[in-house]
């Protein structure tokens, strides 16, 4: 299909957040979109995630982010009129603390979760191996529970809003590279493709792990590098895990899907920087020694297949959204970190918003690109 | 046969009506359809039926199959269970001995 050369917006990358956002762009009138995706949707970090939703954070940004996320995902497929299911799976998070002031951290982290609807709640031992029964615990200090946090399939909720959006009128286009952004003056005025140019007055960046090039392409300096994270996936076996376990402390998590293979992943704070998608057996190993410490039945389980994705980081492991001041027409929305999918979909919807001239849902301007050089980074004691 | 009751893979139990309505709705790259309908990703890992959706794709998008972009399949890790992996783990001293 010929790609036009013209459009209201163009938007590089084709994961949750490019695809969510041009959906919320068309559902505003601004349909003359195009969404350029140098390989196939959800070919970047999105495709490569495990899809963890939860509210449980601490500051109240971030559990407001995460909970409209939630609320959104909750009626997607009604919303979006998608004839398949985005798989969410609400039977909750179990997130673990080992020591007593981690304890004393999550019990306000849930008093700040509780305060703006978020029905979680702190669990004593007997409490967290009620909801998981499998859960070994002499090394635990207790524990939170989210009933209404879960995980989806990240390919299901991508497509979802892209044939949303394709049916609104926006153009998808993959296997399509942006490389070059054109300015004049203090303008974006197009995008250089390896299919041809296109004029646009507005370019939005949501290229993940390639989000610092795409940035450096208009011209804009960004302080978020990529580093790679594994992740494995067992063999399908009877269903007997319903919420997803996360220790913050060990950067591990474990989930079982509806189709009944346990996803688990580990982060390793030695990993080098830099966009790498190999997997390792030392990883393997190391996963499997943490996750059978935490979930003992899961040795028996099988491993099928393990990959690698990216986080795309920033110095507070917090987004940078928004424009920039210089620079009419360039917007972004990068550096995830761990938890770009399960803020995705208000995140778009924010973002939209602000490049539409409407009023945005919540305020996400301590976000932006200047909040580093103000050192007005954001503390979020709950990320990974 | 009707399309409704020609399995293309047997794998995943995916017809020939499922494959040609997801073309339809425009997802006519092979990644795209594979992770939309898990066609191509069971045990045969597409042995039997990648060719058959190849031809589809190309006939949707009016080009040669051979312009078609195939997926790169990555072969089964050995079927190792988690708990020989933790011991193995657990014999080499954990950290890569650097600690
Ligand atoms: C192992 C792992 C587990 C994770 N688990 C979770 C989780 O449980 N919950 C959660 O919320 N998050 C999780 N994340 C993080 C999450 O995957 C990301 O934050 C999120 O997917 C980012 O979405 P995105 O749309 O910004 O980026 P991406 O999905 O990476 O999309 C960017 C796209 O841009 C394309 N692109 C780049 N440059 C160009 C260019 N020049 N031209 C055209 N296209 C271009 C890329 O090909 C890519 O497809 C995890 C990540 C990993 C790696």
């Amino acid at each position: 299909m010929a790609m036009n050369d013209t459009a209201e917006a163009v938007i590089i990358g084709g994961g949750i957040i490019g695809c969510a956002t041009a959906f919320e762009l068309a559902e505003r009138g601004m349909k003359d979109v195009i969404v350029l995706e140098k390989d196939y949707l959800t070919a970047g970090s999105t495709g490569r995630c495990a899809a963890g939703v939860r509210q449980q954070w601490g500051l109240e940004m971030n559990i407001r982010l995460a909970r409209g996320s939630c609320k959104m995902l909750e009626r997607l497929e009604e919303e979006l009129q998608y004839p398949y299911s985005i798989e969410f799976n609400q039977s909750g998070y179990l997130v673990l603390a080992f020591s007593a002031a981690q304890m004393r951290q999550f019990e306000r982290n849930v008093r700040v979760q509780r305060s703006i609807g978020t029905p979680s709640r702190v669990v004593d031992l007997e409490e967290a191996r009620e909801v998981v029964p499998h859960l070994r615990t002499d090394e635990l200090v207790g524990a939170t529970f989210c009933p209404e946090d879960g995980h989806a399939n990240p390919f299901h909720t991508t497509m979802a809003y892209a044939q949303a959006a394709r049916r609104l009128g926006v153009q998808i286009s993959t296997r399509t590279e942006a490389t070059g952004i054109d300015t004049s003056g203090s303008r974006v005025v197009g995008v250089e493709t390896d299919r041809g140019y296109i004029s646009t007055p507005i370019v939005y960046n949501a290229a993940g792990p390639y989000s610092r090039r795409v940035a450096a392409m208009a011209g804009v300096g960004i302080p978020v590098y990529s580093e790679r994270h594994q992740i494995l996936v067992t063999e399908p076996v009877a269903p007997y895990q319903g919420p997803m376990v996360i220790s913050l402390e060990h950067g591990i998590y474990c989930q079982q899907t509806p189709h009944g293979s346990f996803i688990t992943g580990l982060g390793d704070p030695s990993e080098a920087r830099g966009i790498n998608c190999e997997a390792t057996w030392e990883f393997a190993e190391e996963l499997a020694h943490m996750v059978v410490g935490i979930l003992p039945p899961l040795a028996e389980l099988r491993v099928v297949r393990q990959w690698a994705g990216q986080y795309n980081i920033t110095p507070d492991a917090q987004p940078i959204l928004g424009g920039i001041s210089g620079l009419d027409g360039y917007h972004m929305a990068v550096g995830f970190s761990g938890h770009g999918f399960m803020v995705g979909p208000m995140t778009a919807r924010l973002m939209a918003q602000t490049i539409t001239g409407e009023k945005p849902d919540m305020d996400i301007s301590m976000l932006d690109l200047g909040r580093f050089e103000r050192e007005e980074l954001i503390h979020e004691p709950s990320v990974v | 046969m009707r399309e409704e009751d020609t399995i293309i893979c047997r794998c995943e139990d995916v017809t020939l009506a499922d494959i040609r309505t997801a073309l339809d709705e425009g997802l006519t790259d092979f990644e795209e359809l594979k992770r939309m309908l898990r066609c191509t990703m069971g045990s045969c890992q597409g042995r039997t039926c990648r060719e058959l959706i190849l031809r589809e794709i190309a006939a949707a998008r009016g080009v040669a199959p051979d312009e078609v972009e195939i997926p790169v399949y990555r072969p089964p890790t050995a079927p190792v269970r988690l708990g020989e992996l933790a011991e193995a783990y657990e014999r080499r001293g954990g950290d890569d001995g650097d600690e």
